[in-house]
């Protein structure tokens, strides 16, 4: 394996290291609920990207054909996070803020946890 | 030198799953522990996939793919049983 190549795969290691370690810092450092989900959802997403950024390059490197695996991983964790985040935050407001306590949504319809959903017109 | 690098990734993530294993325990709220769980997850697919590497076999993939499958969905049932009281309607 050409020295570059080590040295690439390396640096995606040691990078992908300190995003993951820097996650989960924040998950004890930051002091309440809603400000901790930032943490683990956007920098261990990330740094779950490197290391298999590098698995990728690795094996590239050491036989020659492009595994997909690692592909499969990236997508499926980087279409899940979003939806996991979402859910958990629904779960937080749902069980500790009271409909009075929320600001407002902003738009025409108030928070799906305490409203219903709008009614869908076909075609519209 | 991957070697070396690959041994500092797992002291990294090694250390971030400890310091979920304290968010799951001391968390005050049940979402905190929900996230610690889901990021303990993630840590462990990163965990697997470094030692894929180390041994030099393509066989953990799988394995981490079942996992991230897994903990996506526990995570989706834990926060429906929070908002519904109840998993499937």
């Amino acid at each position: 394996m050409p020295l570059y190549v080590e040295i690439l795969i390396s640096v995606f290691l040691v990078i992908s290291g300190v995003f993951g370690f820097v996650g989960s810092y924040g998950l004890i450092k930051l002091k309440d609920s809603v400000q901790r989900l930032h943490a683990p959802t956007k920098a261990t997403t990330l740094g779950v990207g490197g290391v298999l950024i590098a698995s990728m390059i690795y094996f590239i490197a050491k036989t020659g054909h492009i595994s997909i695996h690692e592909l499969l991983i990236t997508l499926f964790l980087f279409l899940t996070a979003p939806i996991t985040a979402n859910f958990i935050a629904k779960a937080y407001i749902a069980r500790n803020m009271r409909e009075g306590e929320l600001p407002s949504s902003g738009g025409r319809y108030g928070w799906a946890v305490y409203d219903d959903p709008p009614e869908s017109r076909p075609g519209s | 030198m991957i070697e070396a690098a690959l041994f500092f990734a797992a002291i990294c993530y090694g250390l971030a799953l400890l310091m979920d294993l304290w968010r799951i325990s001391v968390g005050p709220d049940a979402a905190d522990r929900i996230l610690a769980l889901d990021t303990m997850v993630i840590n462990f697919i990163a965990l697997l996939v470094i030692y894929g590497i180390a041994r030099g076999t393509a066989i953990y993939f799988e394995a981490a793919m079942l996992i991230a499958m897994v903990g996506f969905v526990s995570t989706v049932a834990y926060c429906r049983f929070l908002l519904r009281g109840d998993i499937i309607e």
